[in-house]
């Protein structure tokens, strides 16, 4: 039942461009679109595995770096007097290796995660992202520092008797988008219905006795922790083909606020939490914006926050979806 | 093959600068209820915790199937074949009964994350395998109608029940348990040996942790007794009963403390 309901919902969406094309509210939709892939992605591992990571957006601007240097191309020195250069690649060349690089990066990242537990992790996730904001900012031969990458090509697809297509406009953005976050969490459904989700589950709920009966701490974080990088970049890669412009702020802690706010707000370790959450979170500065003076938005923004955590601690679709207790 | 599953040959464990372990030596033969007993803080969840891989012993060897397992983490001895159940009640909180159960048949699955991502004939054949495995377990240990509850639900005797369920779970070769029937009343301690029993008639080997002495008389094949981090005795329960020693430093401390 729930799973047509889902199905309805991906449906309504994707007629929406069709019956109100208008393009504020489908550039509305499709940057928090973006956004909620990367809540999909860090309720993997906040809401699954336990482990608090506040650098997530680190590998939401991997991704978005990689993809646009990829598909942009490149000519650094790397020492010796060696260069390397790359020619501009296309598109979906560009979305692959924003997945791969930020899937690298989160395999390093589950691989700490094992030695270094709790505040330690939490810090070290913070500074992660903070180290590649620097990088991005003082890197100016590779990302062109504060001038940021720009003219970035939109997203390209190959589509049946039209050959390659450069989607310009905002509903094929908005499709691309929702067609990404629909991959995104029936990637994450499939993972978490898994064994290896259960195993994830054990680990959060009691780690000595998940070990005693032989699941592997090491493997389960790494893999939760990869998967959860990757569609983080690929998120970002959605992001830096849609906007086509790329800058060191990317990395700002802001955005990894965000996604943990619409996966707390939603209902962490619950399938459809941050995509409630991030419709809630992700929607109501740009509803607000048209109501209220400026000042008064991020009040009211607060607010609501603090309402959601103090009466709904567990977020909003637990309260909704009662358990037989 | 040997002759000995376990074998533990000089076991030393200092925590901080306390001695909890001084020297221990003994062995499990395969297909037996050996006991380990001995006063509270003799040490006895102190060496579960060293022999299942929670501690690093500071001297001495312990061998599994005569393959030295010191120092190996906890999930990879239990992949070996030896699990051990907790002295204090585990589950894992806000999980069903029936989820803690597929859980802990975590080793008897193989399905990785391509099964995950296509969950073709295979994986579904696994998945469909284990839960038929959960709920036999939770049959086995009377837990059937309690499948769906939230495990911290369940009343105290039945949590240590699935406690015991979930340990042996994957089969063990070796299974450790640390005080199963601490807290439970008598007829309850009556199913608590039954179950002992039919596992070990199942092919486990049984290293066994309880203050219950005549529960300890009656299912040992051989008792090992512990004081102060110090083997005083073994042999089998006919022969420890008489033992001198024992009586003064265990069975009379218990008298005394009654
Ligand atoms: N984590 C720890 N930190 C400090 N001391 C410890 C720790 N674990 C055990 N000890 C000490 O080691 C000694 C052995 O403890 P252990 O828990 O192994 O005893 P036990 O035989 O299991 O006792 P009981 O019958 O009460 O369960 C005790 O003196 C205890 O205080
Ligand atoms: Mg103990």
């Amino acid at each position: 039942m729930s799973t047509l309901l889902g199905w309805g919902f991906v449906a309504a969406l994707a007629a929406l461009p069709l019956l109100f094309p208008d393009p504020y509210l489908l550039a509305v939709l499709t940057s928090a679109g973006i956004f909620i892939i990367g809540a999909i992605s860090l309720n993997l591992l906040l809401g699954y595995t336990g482990q608090l990571s506040l650098g997530h957006v680190a590998f939401f601007g991997l991704g978005a770096y990689a993809s646009a240097l990829a598909t942009l191309g490149f000519d650094i020195a790397i020492g010796f007097g060696w260069r390397l250069v790359v020619a501009p690649q296309p598109v979906w060349l560009g979305f692959l290796a924003a997945i791969v690089v930020a899937g690298g990066f989160g395999w390093l990242l589950g691989r700490l995660a094992f030695r270094v537990r709790g505040a330690y992790f939490v810090i070290i996730t913070v500074c992660f992202a903070q180290v590649l904001r620097m990088v991005a900012l003082n890197w100016v031969e590779l990302t062109q520092g504060p001038m940021a990458l720009i003219s970035i090509p939109p997203f390209s697809l190959w589509w049946p008797g039209e050959g390659w297509i450069a989607l310009y406009r905002k509903d094929q953005n908005y499709w691309l988008v929702l067609a990404v976050a629909v991959l995104a969490f029936l990637l994450v459904r499939q993972v978490v219905r898994s064994r290896i989700g259960r195993a994830l589950v054990a680990l959060r709920a009691n780690e000595p006795l998940a070990r005693s009966v032989g699941i592997r701490v090491t493997h389960y974080l790494v893999v939760a922790a990869v998967i959860s990088a990757g569609i983080a970049g690929a998120a970002g890669s959605l992001f830096a083909h849609y906007v086509r412009i790329v800058d060191p702020d990317v990395f700002l802690f802001i955005y990894t606020v965000t996604m943990v706010i619409m996966v707390v707000t939603g209902g962490k370790g619950t399938l459809w939490g941050p995509v409630v959450g991030g419709l809630v979170f992700g929607l109501m500065p740009d509803l607000l914006r048209g109501t209220a003076p400026p000042e008064a938005q991020w009040i009211i923004y607060g607010t609501a926050m603090i309402l959601f955590v103090m009466f709904l601690p567990r977020g909003i679709v637990p309260a909704l979806v009662r358990r037989p207790s | 093959m040997s002759e000995v599953l376990l074998s533990v040959e000089g076991l030393g464990v200092q925590i901080g600068g306390l001695t909890a372990i001084a020297d221990m030596s003994f062995t499990v033969p395969p297909a037996e209820v050996v006991s380990l007993i001995g006063p509270n803080g003799a040490g006895k969840t102190t060496a579960f915790n060293v022999i299942t891989g929670y501690m690093r012993p500071t001297r001495g060897r312990i061998l599994f199937e005569g393959r030295p397992i010191a120092g190996l983490a906890p999930e990879r001895i239990a992949a070996r074949g030896l699990v051990r159940s907790f002295q204090r009640t585990s589950v894992f909180a806000g999980c069903t009964v029936f989820e803690n159960a597929l859980m802990a048949l975590h080793l008897r699955g193989r399905a990785g994350l391509l099964d995950a991502l296509l969950p073709f004939l295979r994986a579904r054949r696994e998945e469909a395998a284990l839960r038929a495995e959960a709920a036999e377990l939770l049959d086995l240990v009377g837990l059937a109608d309690r499948a769906d509850l939230p495990a911290e639900a369940l009343a105290y005797g039945e949590q240590r029940r699935l406690g015991i369920a979930m340990a042996a779970a994957a089969h063990p070769r070796l299974l450790l348990l640390d005080e199963p029937a601490a807290g439970l009343n008598p007829s309850e301690t009556a199913e608590c040996m039954a179950l002992i029993r039919c596992l070990k008639e199942r092919g486990m080997t049984v290293l066994l942790v309880e203050h219950d002495m005549a529960m300890v008389m009656r299912l040992s094949d051989r008792i090992v007794v512990l004081n102060q981090g110090r083997i005083i005795a073994s042999g089998p329960p006919a022969a420890i009963r008489q033992d001198p020693e024992v009586i003064r430093a265990y069975l009379g401390a218990a008298h005394a403390a009654a």
